[in-house]
């Protein structure tokens, strides 16, 4: 298969599955909103290193949130729901509670599980805190030296998949760079999809294990390295000088599928050889995203 | 099915007690069984086409017509279903309703919705004293639900109230919220004298500048976020507090009663100005 002359390499992304959380952060202006989110989402591009996958996920117009506020929506993802409650409560007590004129809202509200972030925080009252019940759900009011503090108590956790990925293969790592750049563009502001990378973009794609330490979990994919194409059984064609991964992770499989589909449909453009995708064998994630067959479903134009 | 309608033939000589004639007491019972049943009635029983005059069926749909103030105890303890009074309703309506709706087309006596804790209670007269609060010997008042009155309301609305919502569209007597433990009382008219008296938690909503006690301390003007979703979660509700428009209005903040803990707020929004 090939889109514009890009090979669509018949291969999968193999992912795993995560519990997510969807953390809605309303202010006063987009500039507290956003910075309250760009915090809570800091450090934390994978759980190997951050124990926390997270990215802003869209921004909300006022219509979308609780309190009518213009809004963002973050998702945090771990590998349990236990992690996801301690990260819960760590990242939104020091970057939301303490962001001027933020609230903090659950949204996933029809989650099977939902997990103590709220009843937690509110201990930082000091026992001036007080609550209300409204249409059942419990918001706590925090008060703090701007005002009060408004929080959910508790918040939804789901099964979720994280480690949806693509390669964007390149002759140069500036046409490479511009493919990510554009696949990062489409898939932006897609409801249910983060890319928790740097700009969404991953230049150091890992394989399992290291050859030389017994201590290293992960090191570098040695096979997709350009640099390493004489010492190394690479998997690059001639041509290929560079490769940037992106990674996708969703609420469920068809949300990272419908991000995949949009964001190779964009990368496949001047300058890209191929597009390939990280796997394991389909031994250790029970998810596989084909590309062939996410591609064909919808040919891009 | 239709509802059950009772018709009161006139009004009767001694309060009755109508607690027995909810859906979850008439589960079952055929339209002959209903018309049989015993109420209290003063020191005697009577059944209850003695008094009412009975058509339809259904028992989750219950129509009281003709009612007057001498209806004790309308809806006492329901858990689902409708009641609809046409004319007043005695003392203690709803009393530890827990769920379902009544609605009063006319005045309601003391102690509607005492030991509420969940379901909708609206009034479109006015009611006696002691709404939403604790029955003499009881530790707490309403728990949980919503109580909507058109018109005004008597003293010690809500006192030792425990949780809930009551919205009140006319004014409210002496006492308001007094010894309130937690909840929301929003009240649109005036209120009465000493609002919050020994409150302990809770917020009384007002939208006109109340005579303060002096234990009573004002706290600033302040944007509290939870209003907003306070007043939004009203707009599905009927009356006047659906139209109050959503915003980041600045409250007056009274914290009290600082004779008994002073967690409490009374929080004074001119909304609609």
């Amino acid at each position: 298969m090939q889109i514009r002359g890009v090979l669509i390499e018949d291969t999968f992304a193999e992912a795993f599955t995560m519990r997510v959380a969807r953390i809605l952060i309303t202010g006063a202006t987009p500039r507290w909103t956003m910075a309250a989110a760009l915090k809570l989402t800091g450090f934390a591009t994978s759980v190997i290193g951050c124990k926390v996958e997270a990215a802003v996920e869209r921004e909300l117009p006022p219509s979308e949130t609780p309190d009518g506020r213009a809004g963002v929506a973050v998702l945090l993802m771990t590998m349990s729901k236990d992690d996801l409650a301690k990260r819960l409560v760590e990242r939104v007590g020091q970057t939301v509670l303490t962001c001027p004129t933020t609230a903090c809202f659950d949204g996933l509200p029809e989650a099977p599980d939902r997990v103590g972030v709220g009843s937690v925080l509110r201990f930082f009252g000091d026992g001036f805190q007080s609550s209300k019940l409204l249409g059942g759900e419990r918001f706590w009011r925090i008060p703090v030296m701007e005002g009060e503090f408004l929080i959910q108590e508790k918040f939804g956790v789901q099964k979720a998949v994280g480690g949806g990925n693509f390669l964007i293969l390149a002759r140069t790592a500036e046409a490479a760079l511009a493919s990510a750049e554009a696949a990062v563009d489409a898939m932006t502001g897609r409801p249910g999809v983060i890319m928790p990378f740097p700009g969404g973009v991953v230049r150091s794609g890992s394989k399992v294990g290291s050859r030389k330490s017994k201590t290293m979990i992960a090191s570098t994919n040695d096979a997709f390295c350009p640099t390493l194409r004489a010492v190394t059984e690479t998997a690059l064609p001639a041509d290929v000088n560079s490769v940037l991964e992106i990674v996708i992770n969703g609420v469920d499989a068809p949300a990272i599928a419908g991000a995949m589909r949009a964001g190779i449909a964009a990368a496949c453009r001047e300058g890209v050889v191929a597009i390939s995708a990280g796997n394991y064998g389909g031994k250790l994630g029970p998810h596989h995203f084909y590309l062939r067959q996410i591609m064909a479903e919808e040919q891009p134009q | 099915m239709s509802a059950l309608c009772l018709t009161l033939r006139e009004p009767p000589a001694r309060r009755v007690d109508l607690s027995p004639l909810t859906a979850d007491h008439l589960a079952g019972k055929t339209p002959a069984q209903v018309a049989a049943l015993p109420l209290r009635s003063g020191n005697r029983t009577v059944r209850v086409d003695e008094l009412f005059s009975l058509s339809g069926a259904s028992i989750t749909e219950i129509e009281i017509r003709n009612a007057c103030d001498r209806l004790d105890r309308i809806g006492e303890g329901m858990t689902h279903g409708r009641i609809l009074v046409q004319g007043a309703a005695g003392g203690y309506l709803g009393a530890r309703m827990a769920g379902g709706v009544i609605e009063v087309q006319g005045d309601a006596g003391a102690y509607a919705a005492t030991g509420m804790s969940g379901g909708l209670i609206r009034v479109s007269g006015a009611v006696g004293d002691f709404l939403g609060a604790a029955i003499p010997g009881d530790q707490r008042g309403m728990r949980g639900g919503t109580v909507l009155v058109a018109g005004d309301a008597g003293d010690r609305v809500g006192d030792r109230m425990r949780r809930g919502l009551v919205l009140i569209e006319g004014r409210a007597g002496d006492y308001c919220a007094s010894r309130m433990l937690a909840g929301t009382i929003a009240v649109w008219g005036p209120v009465g004298r000493f609002p919050g008296m020994a409150m302990k938690r809770g917020t009384l909503l007002l939208r006109q500048p109340p005579a303060l006690l002096p234990t009573f301390t004002d706290s600033g003007r302040q944007s509290l976020g939870f209003l907003s979703l306070l007043v939004r979660s009203w707009r599905t509700l009927p009356g006047r507090f659906a139209t109050i428009a959503d915003s980041q209005a600045q409250v007056q903040r009274y914290m009290g009663d600082l004779a008994n803990d002073g967690r409490g707020e009374i929080l004074v929004w001119p909304w609609g100005n």
